[in-house]
């Protein structure tokens, strides 16, 4: 049944390439209509699966039989957690694009292909099918960034591709040794993990498959990708590129390098965690001084993708299990900034320069753009009563009982992260209070409707997660219950 | 065995003689007075029909059996094999029918035809004369087709340096032969491969093997022996250059292959990181290895389509060796499925770029610029062919580069390819960043305002659509001709030698 949301985003694609181009309202439609069933079939998903089920088969055929590869869907506490979250953000993604007048058809296309191709990627457990589905995420996103972009877009979208491939390249390598290694007749993820791997190669072989995910996931250092792509990106690209696609990266560090190299793990767990607080804290110093508003979210993102990766390596249950939350949490939050900086303040007043929206008195111009930022920002920060303060403190908890000297590190770059999201809600909004500047000659548009549904929606999610977090940690926590995933503790210090 | 029993047994061959014949005459007994579209039409029409029944004919697979000491050999890979290569020849004289650069019409697909007899005869064939033989009816047919447009001096530029490259190359392939009948008594490649003393290597049988491997170097366009594939590829009339890379290029791997892995047996020494041996293993993975770094970093700096595609195939042909240095089963059954996914992909590439150069007069990148508005079919069919070369899924050229790769990380012990196929991946990384090029102008730049209207026929559509939608059914269901064709009938070869 999960299967659905993969196969209903591609139906959409291919009703969208037979539409006639003119028909603008229609492509809309069918985009709109395409992501609320997949979100549909997302929740009813979640609500079917059994907690402490493992991980529950969806579909299981051979697909390529003299390579033993497996058509293999199924579904565990975390994959269904990304698959709502790609949910979510693919619907607000569509409604903070309704204003899109060029080339629509092809828009929404290239965006439920990308979909599509993410859905896959959170319920593959046939490893080949896993890199088929995250390759296939790579071209929308540089056609969604080039045709579609801002500043620098060409620049962007195809550094993005290229780190993108490179990435995928690294974990191509990893795989097909594995597959060679581990006796060349299985791709499923569960059968290669009983396998164990010499030693020496997993000593290599867990980086390139680690880093070769972890490079989508933002990690520093090479995470250059992703201020430049987000910044030049359309909203709802940016969006999603922050929102799930970041998360893909995450999600395969997690499900394939780290559950099918246990010593690799163990031998590179505190340079990864290391790096993974490099990220935290340079992430914020350098959105600190950003002069671009998008630039700013652009850097944070990096900062809190830094938290995942933490987490991840803490191998402790609650520092896995504020990983997982974090990737809910920052998909969430970073998709209603970036909708704040992309659609309702750079659409309607064409500049991202903070200097330059100083002196628009933004607050009284579009006051809902305001308030949403304000509450984005709140989340963002960590204030408690939004799902990000849970994920990050059980990050650092995590992070607190396996590397001390890096949770304290990653503290710092919490009160950094304060730091930044106050200058810029004082900057772009607030700052024209102070100068009793006049609003804009030329009053703005006004926020529309979908636009306040879509930002309802985020910001409800993210305090709904914040003030009842049992919602989904369950989830979360079941997910890793089974014999795959319970492994990762035992690697961890108590 | 009297010539009708040999009759009978070339009926696959013989077809296309006959159709050559038929479609050189009927062009110049019948329509030399009509427009050149009609007659382009006729030609490829008697050309496909004669291909078909060839196709037909080979279906119905006789018993296995070698004749004349291997000059042909019947048996259900070479049969395959037979069967690719038409239907290469079937498409390429489909997209022909766009072009009108010669009304020479009857003589054209004639010399297609001759290529393909010749590339037949070069695959079913395991005794050095008749693939030498075979080799040049090849080569000597595609040096005439290069220099086809008679109005465009790139394109008898294009065939003298091929013509000059490909005639040194056979000098030395000849003489490579000739030192190998020398050695080893034998022009049977099964009693070569005994009569050859066993490692390590006679001094002679090394300067053989190089020079035997120019001559396929040349045909195959690897690195050394590819200058002259970027200027053939640019300058040769399009359907030509199509032809030239993909049926010519499923004939000579395979061939190149069989010399290896049959001729060669027990010559192969080591390929393995930090243990190489002398054989013909190492020698091919460093031309693997040349082949891939230049084609790829050399594609990075090109600014016409063809040109890039020939760089490109520079690169392809690397990544094809691989699967020939897995030197197993697998390896061939990789090789023969890339090859194929890659020569009807690239067939459809050239269709596209044919269409747009017959339009626009050229085909440098700017020709490109705005095509999705143009030609939104057309463009799509472009992309789907790109990807596909750059491997990404669910695209034929993904799941083929993925069979290679995984064969050769499995030949041998201990991973010993493995470096080898790092960076052919690494690689295939650099050239995502050229292939997005092309369909960043196809896709992202706006058409010029005075940007021709690009037109083409429902025929030509059709016949490209089907190329883009081949290379996506057979990248999402690779056992179609996997396990169902390929597989059995490398098996059938490989358990009864």
């Amino acid at each position: 049944m999960l299967a659905w949301t993969i196969y209903i985003s591609f139906i959409g694609v291919a009703v969208l390439i037979l539409l006639p181009a003119e028909n603008k309202k229609a492509a809309r439609a069918v985009a709109l209509f395409s992501a609320l069933a997949g979100l549909a079939v997302a929740f009813a998903g979640v609500f079917q699966y059994k907690l402490g089920s493992g991980i529950a088969d969806i579909t299981n055929t051979p697909w390529i039989p003299s390579l033993s590869i497996h058509y293999h869907l199924a579904a565990d506490g975390i994959s269904l957690t990304l698959v709502l979250l790609t949910g979510i953000a693919a619907v607000v993604g569509i409604l903070f694009s309704w204003n899109i007048e060029t080339r629509v058809k092809e828009f929404f296309a290239f965006y439920l292909a990308l979909i599509g191709g993410v859905y896959g990627v959170f319920l593959s457990f046939d490893l080949f099918l896993l890199f088929v589905f995250y390759e296939l995420a790579i071209i929308p996103k540089y056609f969604l960034i080039a045709i579609w972009g801002s500043t620098n877009r060409e620049y962007g979208a195809m550094k993005l591709a290229l780190y993108s491939f490179v990435g995928s390249a690294m974990v191509l390598v990893g795989l097909i040794a594995a597959y060679v290694l581990a006796g060349a007749h299985t791709f499923d993820l569960v059968e290669l993990a009983k396998f164990s791997f010499p030693k020496a190669m997993q000593f290599w072989m867990f980086p390139f498959v680690f880093v070769g995910f972890a490079i989508l996931a933002g990690l520093w250092p090479f995470h250059t990708w992703a201020p430049t792509g987000h910044v030049a990106a359309p909203t709802a690209a940016s969006m999603l590129l922050a929102g799930v696609v970041m998360k893909l990266g995450a999600y395969g560090s997690l499900r394939v390098a780290m559950t099918l190299f246990p010593d690799g793990l163990a031998a590179w767990r505190g340079v990864i965690a290391a790096l993974a607080v490099v990220g935290i804290v340079y992430g914020a110093m350098v959105a600190l001084v950003q002069k671009d508003f998008k630039f700013v979210i652009g850097y944070s993102s990096v900062s809190h993708m830094g938290f995942v990766l933490l987490g991840l390596m803490t191998l402790t249950s609650i520092g896995l299990n504020g990983a997982v939350l974090q990737m809910f949490s920052h998909g969430i939050i970073a998709g209603l900034l970036f909708a704040v900086v992309g659609r309702m303040v750079y659409d309607r007043t064409h500049t991202r320069e903070l200097s330059e929206l100083q002196g628009m008195n933004l607050s009284k111009a579009i006051p809902f753009a305001a308030f949403t930022f304000v509450i984005g920002g709140l989340a963002s920060m960590g204030l408690p009563g939004f799902s990000g303060f849970v994920a990050e403190l059980q990050v650092l908890i995590g992070a607190w009982r396996a590397f001390p000297a890096l949770a304290i590190l990653a503290g710092i770059g919490i009160v950094v992260g304060v730091a930044y999201i106050i200058r810029t809600i004082q900057k772009s909004f607030f700052s024209g209070m102070q100068l009793s500047v006049a609003p804009t000659s030329h009053p703005l548009e006004t926020i529309s409707v979908p636009e306040r549904i879509g930002a309802a929606i985020l910001m409800a999610t993210t305090l709904l997660i914040g003030l009842y977090p049992t919602l989904l940690m369950k989830l979360i926590q079941s997910g890793f219950d089974s014999p795959l995933m319970a492994r990762l503790l035992k690697g961890g210090t108590p | 065995m009297n010539y009708f029993d040999l009759l009978i047994l070339v009926v696959p061959e013989t077809l296309i003689v006959v159709t050559a014949f038929v479609a050189l005459i009927v062009d110049l007994a019948e329509m030399r007075s009509r427009p050149i579209k009609t007659r382009m039409f006729t030609a490829a029409m008697i050309t496909s029909v004669g291909c078909m029944v060839s196709l037909y004919w080979l279906s119905q697979t006789g018993q296995p059996s070698r004749y004349f000491d291997g000059m042909l050999v019947i048996d259900p890979l070479t049969q395959l094999l037979k069967q690719i290569v038409l239907v290469m020849t079937i498409f390429t004289a489909l997209i022909s029918i766009e072009s009108k650069f010669t009304d020479h019409v009857g003589e054209y697909f004639f010399l297609i035809l001759l290529a393909t007899v010749g590339m037949m005869f070069l695959v079913s064939s395991e005794n050095l004369l008749m693939i030498f033989v075979a080799l040049e009816l090849l080569s000597l047919s595609l040096y005439i087709l290069t220099a086809f447009n008679k109005q465009n001096i790139k394109s008898a530029e294009a065939a003298l340096k091929y013509f000059l490259f490909g005639g040194m190359s056979a000098a030395f392939m000849l003489f490579g032969l000739s030192l190998v009948y020398g050695l080893s008594g034998e022009i049977n490649l099964i009693q070569i491969a005994g009569n050859l003393h066993k490692p390590p290597m006679d001094p002679l049988l090394i300067v053989a093997l190089v020079m035997v491997m120019i001559g396929f170097g040349f045909k195959i366009a690897a690195v050394p022996f590819h200058l002259w594939a970027p200027d053939a590829y640019q300058g040769a009339p399009t359907p030509s250059a199509a032809f030239i890379a993909s049926g010519s290029k499923v004939a000579s791997f395979f061939i190149l292959a069989k010399v290896m892995m049959v001729g060669f047996l027990g010559q192969e020494g080591s390929g393995a990181w930090r243990s190489f041996s002398q054989g013909w293993l190492p020698l091919i993975a460093i031309i693997a290895a040349a082949s891939i770094l230049l084609g790829n970093l050399a594609a990075i700096a090109q600014t016409s389509v063809r040109r890039l595609l020939a760089y490109s195939a520079i690169a392809q042909a690397g990544y094809i060796l691989i699967g020939l240095l897995a030197n197993n089963q697998q390896g061939i059954e990789s090789l023969v499925f890339y090859t194929t996914t890659y020569a009807l992909t690239v067939l459809g590439a050239f269709g596209v770029v044919n269409i747009v150069q017959e339009r626009s007069g050229e085909e440098k990148f700017s020709a490109f610029a705005g095509l999705a508005k143009r030609a939104p079919l057309l463009s799509f069919c472009m992309m789907i062919f790109m990807l596909s070369l750059a491997g990404i899924p669910p695209l034929a050229g993904f799941f083929g580069k993925f069979y290679l790769f995984a064969s050769a990380v499995g030949a041998g012990k201990s991973l010993g390819l493995l470096w080898l196929v790092i960076f052919a991946i690494a690689m295939s990384a650099v050239s995502l960043y050229y292939y997005l090029q092309v369909l960043k102008q196809i896709y992202v730049s706006a058409a010029p305002a005075d940007a021709p209207a690009v037109q083409s026929t429902i025929l030509t559509r059709t016949i490209i659509a089907l190329l883009a939608f081949s290379v996506l059914l057979l990248g999402c269901v690779p056992n179609l001709l996997l396990d169902r064709i390929i597989i059995p009938a490398v098996k059938a070869v490989v358990s009864h030698p």
